[in-house]
């Protein structure tokens, strides 16, 4: 095939890429535009195995048809509890996969170098292409190859840990080596100096260090940041897991890497956003790690949590026209989104309201309730995001929370001095009656008081989230 | 423990302070719990009910004091009741120590500790324990039962076969605790409900019950609730002409008005004047919770139902909780429950008398030999939080204005962005190849297109978004592809590898991203 053939294709398979991001705005059309993708992936691959200056497309084909194989086990046996992991875990393998094809390019990079005039001619695909090269090229092409190793690297170390924190095979909490940030700073500026190094001899040793050096930052980076801050720290790999793609995209000059590159990119990215304006944070203080240092004395809470058994819960539940669950982590980790599901369904028979006000930061994952509270069939039209529904909680009978805690923390917005002060909140104690479905009388993980709980409209349901709510559910009728 | 209620020896008392499901509870604290012979049967609890949970029944009252460490019942306790205590005993009743000195004495002189459930302090914490509240609000229900009891008519209007019913209008005076409940119980019942009360920030709470809150035509600044623990405070004369005035007006229309209001330790305002009740129709019903202190209307006799000459029932009595035994007696034995729930820190059955507690030292009036009434301010003072500073409304030109502002501001920040954008670009332009400008542009282009179509993703769909985006950056596989046709064998082994990864990638991220979507179902 021509080579103009192959880029009509590109053309065609980016456009699609495009429209499957973009058909992501509503639920419906979501279906549809994840085909897109797919015949765009299909598109880009078939043209580039068949395209100019390849060769091995035989080899290549049963190595994505081995991973193909894995990936589609890794797919329909995940569960959707798992997804945050899941998700990480791909991240590492983009990642992995960036560092191997920049080293490539690297090696290529040499092995041209090294050849004469006439075995440059005679060249095929790829090192053709770099045969071709003028020196300001090769260096600018050094570059681009750097940073998506560097890149790659990071987001590899980065991933894995970030995995390991989610799957609960790393501990959760935050934290560093002695030195802390310093030592990131002392390996990025490494890194600048392999860089240079690099440019000036081409040589494999600085290439090394410079990956080396992205590896520790990906790992110690993560390392630093706490469980509730994983949604940011995802998403960020997502958007870091483009930009290396595009960078790889700009040494190959292939225009479609750099276009899918920029897309990923820029989505994790604006995700990073949302999540942080979430939270009223800086994306640099997520980053590093920890919560801001308070004003001053926190307000003293007064009152205390009441206890109550399901029996009252139910009570007031069969007697409420109008009720809104807020579930959180807490609901991911007891499973208990199934329960919660039979619930809303009991209630809603009766021809309650029910509904569920969803934080954008609950969870671990960008919008990883409502993938949770889909599996377990709750519609997705009584979902509501927290802007749509935080009006409606004065006029709302029961407020149910499940396993959330700074998200329904009044401190935000009453206590100037309070850690997440600031933060927009689902205003749940505005409800007549609210009841905390929790395991203990703890804190969250950010370690700050949450007034809601002595609240005087309050009843604390102790307990496991699934435990309790199976608990409930015979007793509503 | 032992912890005995005595039997009530008021006249027409029929309320307890035990019942046989406080019992239970507080037998879970660690302590015993003792009866006298009788004391429920009033409020519908027989002995037997009581022994059925574990409970002593004990003969005679000296018995039952002699027996037992706290002492708890509903009335203040008689001058004979006061002289069987002895140090180390606590009483736990209704004690009024205002009115009550020289039994105040008398406990002082015994050594006992009295715990006054009259004088609980209005904090949020106690609230479970404040007693007077709890018999507030059966005093309105009640008020409004016994008004329904007295009234001719219907409350709810209705029409009929036989002919149209007006509903009934009914006037509540005094939005406290009783007031709201009476609210209630009157607007459940159907009747057109109106309310007043002399604190302007009870309106919300009125009118979230379903009534009409009377407002008056006056702009003096009333005396902030919170200020006196939550209590209404004296009105200025002014005032209190606007406020009968309002009253005298809407007089003749009312079928129903329950009085409520009282001031702390004083005599009961006058809110309902002989001409008020004069003007009303034949048949109507005041009922006057203040009855009391004097009454809200002063043609009211204490405890006594009477008529006035143009047929008006006016009704004073006193007793409306006791008149609803079983239900006064549950709460007030919880009111007892949680006092002793507090009492007792470590539920080993062991009262403590912390007299560092605020409400515990509110409430203790007499301790150790030593009168301590009236106590020290609580350290915690709120109930009713401050009305808040209200925001002037902003005008048409201002919110003009502002929104001009605010527009020229996202004008400014488009076009620095722009303009730095720009600069940026032409310095990238004006000193890297053209090959390396080709891709870049394209790049920027991508980056922008992406900025555009993100915004648009729904919060809902970003779990999805994460996993499609994760799918189609194992787009590397193009390079990965391109470069297995290489010479060098360690560039194939890297390249295979990065093919087969970007494999997991491609087929596991799609197909997570379908298994998701398929999930969201519309109801």
């Amino acid at each position: 095939m021509e080579m103009g053939f192959t880029t009509a294709v590109y053309v065609v398979a980016a456009i699609l890429f495009i429209l499957s991001l973009g058909g992501l705005s509503g639920q419906e059309s979501a279906k549809r535009a994840v085909w897109y993708g797919i015949v765009g992936m299909a598109l880009a691959v078939t043209a580039t195995l068949f395209g100019p200056g390849f060769g091995l497309w035989g080899l290549s084909l049963v190595l994505i048809a081995a991973g193909g194989v894995i990936g589609y086990q890794l797919a329909s046996k995940v569960e959707m509890t798992q997804m945050p992991e899941l998700v990480a875990g791909m991240h590492a393998l983009v990642g992995l996969a960036a560092v191997f094809v920049g080293f490539n390019t690297h090696f290529e990079l040499v092995n041209v170098a090294a050849m004469d005039e006439s075995a440059r001619k005679s060249l095929e695909g790829f090192a053709a292409l770099l045969a071709k090269k003028t020196s300001v090229e090769i260096n600018i092409l050094r570059v681009e190859t750097s940073l998506g190793i560097w890149i790659g690297a990071v987001t590899f170390t980065g991933s894995v840990i970030a995995y390991g924190k989610l799957a609960g095979k790393v501990n959760s909490a935050a934290t560093k080596l002695p030195g802390g940030h310093v030592l990131n700073a002392v390996a990025a500026l490494v890194s600048l100096g392999a860089l240079i190094w690099y440019l000036n001899t081409g040589a494999l040793t600085p290439m090394m260090i410079l990956t080396l050096m992205a590896l520790f930052i990906g790992y110690h980076l993560i390392m630093g940041i706490g469980g509730a801050d994983m949604p940011v720290v995802v998403s960020m790999l997502n958007s870091y897991s483009g930009w290396a793609a595009a960078a790889i995209g700009f040494s190959l000059g292939n225009d479609l890497l750099i276009v899918v590159g920029a897309l990923v990119g820029s989505s994790g990215a604006i995700l990073s956003y949302i999540m942080c304006k979430a939270m009223n944070r800086s994306f640099v203080s997520v980053i590093l790690g920890g919560f801001g240092g308070t004003a001053g004395p926190q307000m003293a809470v007064e009152g205390e949590q009441i206890a109550i058994e399901a029996d009252g819960v139910a009570t007031a539940l069969n007697e409420a026209d109008s009720v809104i669950i807020i579930p959180g982590y807490g609901m991911a980790v007891a499973q208990a989104q199934q329960s919660v599901s039979e619930l809303v369904r009991k209630l809603r028979a009766k021809g309650k309201n029910v509904r569920f006000a969803i934080h954008p930061v609950a969870g671990r994952l960008p919008g990883h309730m409502n993938v949770l509270l889909a599996e377990a069939k709750v519609p997705y039209d009584i979902v509501m995001e927290m802007d749509e529904i935080n009006d409606d909680f004065p006029d709302t009978d029961v407020a149910i929370v499940i396993g959330s805690n700074d998200i329904v923390n009044p401190a935000a917005q009453d206590d100037p001095n309070s850690p997440i002060a600031g933060m927009p909140v689902l205003e749940c104690w505005k409800a007549k009656q609210v009841f905390v479905s929790k395991r203990g009388q703890g804190t969250g993980y950010s370690g700050i008081e949450n007034p809601l709980f002595f609240k005087e409209n309050t009843r604390m349901f102790y307990g496991d989230a699934k435990a309790s709510l199976d608990k409930l559910l015979p007793m509503i009728e | 423990m032992k912890i005995g209620a005595l039997k009530e020896i008021s006249t027409g008392e029929q309320r307890v302070a035990l019942t046989p499901e406080s019992a239970l509870q507080l037998q879970k604290l660690g302590h015993d719990c003792v009866v006298q012979k009788g004391a429920g049967v009033a409020a519908g609890f027989s002995d037997a009910q009581y022994k059925a949970v574990g409970v002593e029944v004990a003969a005679t009252a000296a018995a039952l004091t002699k027996a037992c460490d706290v002492i708890v019942k509903v009335r203040p306790p008689s001058e004979v009741e006061l002289k069987r205590l002895s140090p180390e005993k606590t009483l736990i009743s209704f004690f009024y120590p205002g009115a009550n000195a020289d039994l105040m004495e008398l406990a002082k002189s015994k050594g006992a500790s009295v715990i006054a459930m009259d004088m609980v302090p209005r904090i949020s914490r106690a609230q479970k324990m404040d007693a007077l509240s709890s018999m507030a609000n059966i005093a309105g229900y009640r008020a409004v039962i016994e008004a329904g009891n007295n009234f001719g008519r219907f409350f709810t209007g209705q029409v009929t076969a036989a002919g149209k019913v007006p509903p009934a209008k009914v006037l509540v005076v005094g939005a406290g605790v009783a007031g709201l409940a009476a609210i209630g119980t009157s607007t459940s019942l159907g009747a057109i409900t109106y309310a007043f009360d002399v604190r302007p920030e009870v309106a919300e709470q009125v009118e979230s019950m379903g009534a009409e809150f009377v407002f008056l035509d006056f702009s003096e600044e009333q005396a902030d609730g919170a200020a006196t623990g939550g209590y209404a405070a004296v009105s200025s004369p002014e005032f209190a002409a606007a406020q009968l005035a309002k009253f005298r007006e809407i007089a003749p229309d009312m079928d129903i008005v329950i009085t409520t209001a009282l001031i702390p330790n004083r005599e009961a305002p006058e809110l309902w004047t002989a001409d008020m009740v004069a003007s009303m129709k034949p048949g109507s019903v005041i009922i006057d919770l203040a009855a009391e202190k004097g009454g809200n209307c002063k043609l009211t006799v204490m405890d006594e139902r009477i008529v006035t000459d143009n047929g008006v029932i006016i009704i004073g009595y006193t007793d409306f909780p006791s008149r609803m035994a079983a239900q006064a007696s549950t709460l007030y034995a919880n009111n007892i429950r949680h006092m002793l729930f507090d009492l007792t820190p470590e539920k080993d059955g062991v009262v403590v008398h912390d007299m560092e507690d605020d409400v515990i030292r509110g409430a203790t009036i007499a301790h150790a030999g030593e009168i301590t009434f009236p106590p020290p301010p609580p350290k915690i003072q709120a109930i009713a939080a401050k009305p808040k500073e209200k925001v002037p409304e902003k005008t048409a030109e201002e919110k003009r204005a502002e929104e001009v502002q605010a527009f020229k501001k996202q004008t400014q920040n488009q076009f620095a962005l722009l303009a730095i954008g720009g600069a940026l670009l032409f310095l990238v332009g004006s000193y890297a190849p053209a090959s390396f400008m080709q891709h870049f542009i394209v790049f920027v282009l991508s980056v922008f297109v992406g900025f555009q179509v993100i915004w648009n993703v729904s919060h809902a769909l970003h779990t999805p978004l994460m996993a499609v985006t994760n799918a189609i950056s194992s787009i590397i596989i193009l390079g990965a592809v391109l470069q297995v046709g290489s010479t060098s064998l360690l560039v194939i082994i890297l390249a295979g590898i990065a093919v087969f990864f970007a494999g997991i990638n491609i087929f596991g991220g799609f197909l997570v991203t379908r298994r998701m979507l398929a999930m969201f179902q519309k109801s």
